[in-house]
Order: C-alpha cells, then sequence, then structure tokens
C-alpha cells in the first residue's frame, strides 16, 4: 500500500521535472531515479504475481511499462548528451550501467518476470548465440578492414579508379539485406557443391559462411568511403613537406597520412560495428544463428518475451559499441585537432 | 656548389623547365624569381629529385643527384615550402627532429640540436616543443618549419616561397632571421619567389625565370641595371630602380671619411633608407655608426645619387 502511494508519487516528481525543470544534471538524476523506481516497481509485480514454486506461469509487462522505460531513458540520454561529458565520462556511464545490470541478474531481481523465464529456459543457447552474435558482426568487420583499407588508400591515389569503386560499392549497399542473403545462397551453394573441400570447412548456402560473407560485403562501402574522405582531408603541404624531409613512401603513408586520417577511418569502423550488430539478426533467417534465432523464433510462435530476448541484447550491444569508438575517436580528435 | 647542367622537365608536349644550366655559388643565397607557371618552383623540386627530370642532370659537390635513392638524398637536403608543412599530430620538438630521426640521431644529441635550434629562432624550448602546431602563431610555425628543414645540419636548403603566406612586418623579420642563419651556418640556400623585393633583398645572385627558361641569372645591382630581356626590366620595374638599386647598397660600404652635423644612420641602412632620412630631415649629409656606436664617416645627398645613376 505504501509502496504504491510511494511509487505514484514518484512517477508524479518524474513527470514533473521532465515538464518543468530544465537542468540538466537534476534531470538526469531524476530520469535514473524514475528507471530504477519502475523497474523495481515491475520486478516486485513479478514477483508478487506468480505463486511460489510455480515455474508455468509467466507475467509479462504491458505496453505502459515500456513505452515509460523507453521515455525514461531518452530523457536520460537527452540529459547525458546536454551535459557533454567527456569520452572517459561517457565510457564511465556505460560500464557504471553494464554494472547495475549485471548486479540486477546476478542477484535474480527480475527472475520472475516472462522475459527472465525465457532467457533462464533457453540460457544455454543464449551464451552459444551471443558469441556467434559477437563473432558474425566482428569477424566480417576484421575482414572488411583487412580489404577496405587498401581499396581505400588504392581509391584515393588513383582518382580515376575512385568513382568506379564507390558506385559499384554503393550498389552493393542498396541490395536489401534479406535480399542478399538469399542471392549469397545460390553460389556458395553450388561452391560447396562442386568443392566437397569447402563444405567439409563449414562453406555451405547456408549457415555462417552467406553470413560472414553478406556483412562483409556491406561493411566495405562505409569504410573505403571513409578511408578515402580521411585520406583527402590530409593536408598537401604536410604530404609534400614528408617528402621533402626524406621520408619513404611508406613511411608517409603509415606515419602521416593514416595516422591523420585515422579518427575518420574510426568513424567509418564505428559505422560498420554498428550496423554489423543490428544486421547480424536477419543472418538467423539463412541459418547463421546469432540473436536473431530468438527473434524469428518468437515471430514464430508470437512469443514477444522471445522477441525481446533476442531484441534487447541487440540493442545493448550495438548501443556499447556506439558508446566506446565514439569515446576512441574523441580522444583521437582532442588529441590532434 | 650546385651544378644544374641542361636540366629539362616535360610534361606530355608541355615543356615546364627548358634546357636551363646555371651554377650556384656554396655558402650564398641564390633566389630563383618569376612569374606563376615561370618553372620556377619545378627547377627548384628537380633539385632535390622530388620531380624527376626529363633530361639534364644536376650536381651537388660534383655528386650527380642520382647516384642514390631519392629519400636518402631528399635527407642531406633542407626543404622549406610555403605553408610551413608542419605535422599537425607531432610537437614542435617532434616536428624539429624529423630528420635527425630518420638519420638515425641518438636521443641526446637530437634533443640538443632540437633546443638549440629553438632558442636561434627566439622560442623558448621549455614553453614551445611540447606545443601542437596549431598553437603557435604563423610566424612561429613558419620558424618552427625553417628550423625542422635546418634540423640534421644539411649543407644545401632549398625554399618554396617560404614567406608567401606572412603577413609583410613578419615576414621582414623571417627575412633578416634567413640572413642570419645562412650567414651563422654558411647554408647554400636556394629560394624560390614571385617577389622581386624579397629577391633583390635576400639574393647575392637572382635567376630570372619565364616560360621555363632563365633569362638572366646574376647579382640583383646588374639585373637593374644591365637587363638582359626586356621581361627582366619590366620585371626588376623601371618606374624606381634607381630606388632599388640604393635598396642595395649600404651605407657603411659606401661611408666617407669625415664627420657631418646630420642625422646619424646604421652602417647596416641601405641608401635608400638613409636618402629618405635625408628628405625627412633636410640635411645634405648623415653621420654612419658602426656597430659598436662609434662614427665611420658620412654618406653625403650628392654620394648617394651617384649611386642611384644608370652606370
Amino acid at each position: 500500500m505504501w509502496a504504491a502511494l510511494a511509487f505514484g508519487a514518484i512517477l508524479m516528481l518524474v513527470a514533473a521535472t521532465a515538464l518543468g525543470i530544465s537542468n540538466a544534471r537534476v534531470r538526469l538524476a531524476v530520469a535514473v531515479a524514475g528507471v530504477a523506481v519502475v523497474s523495481l516497481a515491475i520486478a516486485a509485480a513479478g514477483t508478487a504475481l506468480t505463486p511460489p514454486g510455480n515455474g508455468v506461469v509467466r507475467v509479462s509487462p504491458g505496453t505502459g511499462f515500456w513505452v515509460l522505460l523507453i521515455a525514461l531513458g531518452l530523457m536520460a540520454t537527452d540529459a547525458i548528451t546536454r551535459l557533454r561529458p567527456g569520452p572517459g565520462m561517457r565510457v564511465l556511464f556505460l560500464v557504471l550501467f553494464a554494472a547495475i545490470a549485471g548486479a540486477t541478474f546476478a542477484h535474480g531481481t527480475f527472475d520472475h518476470l516472462s522475459i527472465m523465464r525465457e532467457y533462464a529456459v533457453n540460457a544455454g543457447r543464449f551464451a552459444h548465440e551471443a558469441r556467434q552474435h559477437v563473432f558474425l558482426a566482428v569477424g566480417s568487420l576484421g575482414a572488411a578492414v583487412v580489404v577496405a583499407l587498401p581499396v581505400g588508400i588504392l581509391c584515393h591515389r588513383v582518382p580515376r579508379i575512385r568513382a568506379g569503386t564507390l558506385g559499384t560499392l554503393n550498389l552493393i549497399q542498396t541490395v536489401p539485406s534479406i535480399a542478399l542473403f538469399g542471392i549469397l545462397m545460390v553460389p556458395l551453394g553450388a561452391l560447396a557443391a562442386a568443392v566437397p573441400w569447402a563444405a567439409e570447412h563449414g562453406i555451405r548456402g547456408i549457415g555462417t559462411a552467406p553470413a560472414i560473407v553478406a556483412l562483409f560485403l556491406y561493411s566495405l562501402l562505409p569504410i573505403v568511403v571513409n578511408t578515402v574522405v580521411g585520406l583527402g582531408r590530409v593536408s598537401p603541404a604536410t604530404v609534400e613537406a614528408a617528402r621533402g624531409m626524406g621520408l619513404t613512401n611508406r613511411q608517409i603513408l603509415t606515419d602521416i597520412e593514416l595516422i591523420l586520417a585515422l579518427p575518420v577511418i574510426l568513424t567509418g569502423i564505428r559505422i560498420v560495428l554498428v550496423q554489423n550488430i543490428g544486421l547480424v539478426t536477419v543472418a538467423a533467417l539463412i541459418g547463421g544463428g546469432g540473436f536473431g534465432t530468438f527473434v524469428f523464433q518468437g515471430i514464430g510462435q508470437t512469443a514477444i518475451d522471445l522477441v525481446l530476448l533476442g531484441a534487447i541484447p541487440t540493442v545493448a550491444l550495438a548501443f556499447s559499441a556506439a558508446v566506446l569508438l565514439d569515446a576512441l575517436v574523441d580522444v583521437m580528435n582532442r588529441a590532434r585537432q | 656548389m650546385i651544378r644544374i647542367q641542361t636540366l629539362t622537365k616535360q610534361y606530355g608536349p608541355i615543356t615546364v623547365v627548358d634546357d636551363v644550366s646555371m651554377s650556384i655559388e656554396r655558402g650564398s643565397i641564390t633566389v630563383i624569381v618569376g612569374t606563376s607557371g615561370s618553372g620556377k618552383s619545378t627547377l627548384l623540386r628537380m633539385i632535390n629529385r622530388l620531380v624527376e627530370p626529363t633530361s639534364g642532370r644536376v650536381l651537388i659537390d660534383g655528386n650527380d643527384t642520382t647516384a642514390e635513392p631519392a629519400h636518402l638524398l631528399r635527407r642531406r637536403i633542407g626543404y622549406v615550402i610555403q605553408g610551413h608543412g608542419l605535422f599537425p599530430h607531432r610537437t614542435v620538438a617532434e616536428n624539429i627532429a624529423t630528420v635527425p630521426k630518420l638519420l638515425g640521431w641518438d636521443g641526446a644529441r637530437t634533443g640538443a640540436r632540437v633546443d638549440e635550434l629553438l632558442r636561434i629562432f627566439q622560442l623558448d624550448p621549455g614553453e614551445f616543443s611540447r606545443k601542437f602546431p596549431h598553437q603557435l602563431s604563423g610566424g612561429q610555425q613558419q620558424r618552427v618549419g625553417v628550423a625542422r628543414a635546418l634540423a640534421a645540419e644539411p649543407a644545401v636548403l632549398l625554399m618554396d616561397e617560404p614567406f608567401g603566406a606572412l603577413d609583410p612586418i613578419i615576414r621582414s623579420k623571417a627575412q633578416d632571421d634567413l640572413q642570419d642563419i645562412q650567414r651563422r651556418f654558411g647554408t647554400t640556400v636556394v629560394l624560390v619567389t614571385h617577389d622581386m623585393d624579397e629577391a633583390f633583398r635576400l639574393g647575392a645572385r637572382v635567376a630570372v625565370m619565364s616560360e621555363g627558361k632563365v633569362l638572366q641569372y646574376d647579382r640583383p645591382a646588374v639585373l637593374l641595371t644591365r637587363p638582359a630581356d626586356p621581361f627582366v626590366a619590366r620585371l626588376t620595374g623601371t618606374a624606381d630602380r634607381a630606388m632599388k638599386l640604393l635598396s642595395l647598397t649600404t651605407a657603411g660600404e659606401v661611408a666617407e671619411p669625415g664627420t657631418t652635423q646630420g642625422p646619424t644612420v646604421a652602417a647596416t641602412a641601405s641608401l635608400r633608407e638613409v636618402l629618405s632620412d635625408l628628405v625627412w630631415s633636410g640635411a645634405q649629409a648623415a653621420t654612419v655608426l658602426k656597430a659598436d656606436g662609434t662614427p665611420g664617416g658620412r654618406v653625403t645627398l650628392a654620394g648617394i645619387l651617384a649611386h642611384g645613376r644608370q652606370s
């Protein structure tokens, strides 16, 4: 009874703050408090509504809860943006958030909610799909960097091939992801049929291979473009001076041009990583694995909690990657203006 | 000494530098002057092989510059460009240490050299070593650019419009500094400019280029009094050539014995400046003061006028 009244009072306070107070620190504190109170309330509701020892009952938060959580989350991120925290501070916020989330899982605060019930049922698969998700996103990124960086350098050096290369990569980018996954099934399937060695090493029309190839193709354009732009922004006078002082071509590239272009190239890598973390979800359709498995399984069973079990970690992963890489780019830009 | 022999550079059908031969004296400032597109920068850049000649060759102290890889040649030749070209991601000290580091100098020797150069260029090492180029003024950036070019004690310094981006007062100071530095280290300086006043002020010898050819290569006074070509006459300017001629001679060089009641002038002042002083004060003669402040003779109005006359 008293708890419900206190909950109501705090929500009123949050609403009043959201409408009436513009101080970013106050808004951040209130938004965080709101998230905490709403989360604890839903956890308490789950515990209260589940009969002791019953493993079948599912308590799902309603739409109102999610809308409220999203609104409060927006209020918090908006306040953080207005505070203009430095890169270190932003990473600290992220670590703090992850630590709190980790602590609530360890404590079992939300264990009676349906989404955590789904997690408990799928715990073994969850860890496997999480690894697969990260592997697909980061692996395709790594392969793309290895290819796109030299291509970008070449496009910078040889203006003649620039338009053609960027045009081709642009074309790939316009192919819808599901279509690209589908298109790749044909040649990779044919390859697996023709070359037994390939099939033995997991290269087939479905599964990890087409997923990696498609993500790799999507990753190329942002990295190539940002490499070309980054190198293009290096002052010609700087390169001319470097050559005039006797740096070798390789030294000019690695010690001067690439170092100066690095913040822009990293921005491209950040775009790709965030994009890939999202796209990997679709790869589940062709048996690529990852969190998308839960999403599509959930859609198939109209089990919205299963969809969320796939969607929420994907969003969290993409968000964390964005914050970390943005902080890195910021640090580099600050070091050299 | 740098000997340029029948040097030609063609880009497709266009000849940018056309069969140029000239000798550049050791330990002096030689200026190549010309309008834009005259080929002066290309000629300079062929000395350190930033541009490879189509034909002809360059000898430095008798050695063909193509005898070693271009990047090793360039480490022995200082190079300064307009807009300094400092590395924005490296500190002032790291920028100056670029070539010593390439040459494998040890840290102590490099550090000592960097500090020495900063002091020579009136930049306090304690204050400026750790700064980044964007934290410096235009004049300071330009000085660091020259210091960086001189770091490994090159015998030859090539400068391509080095003072073009500076405002007039800082440019004048930078030109004075360059003359001091050149005397101090005995460096052979080859400087490219489109500014005739700068050429006359700095150059012991001046080469006038047009359309890829060197039209005349001589002492500034000769360029003024005996232009070999109408273009040279036009470039040196006929309207104030007497004044230009006067600006090439200092009071100390032409002082005659005796004293005068008129104004005093430094021995390093040009006759142009002395003439201005005399016109301003209405005097007939000025007393020349030597560097130590003692009288070193006088310069008369009639003497100055005689020096400005076509010889």
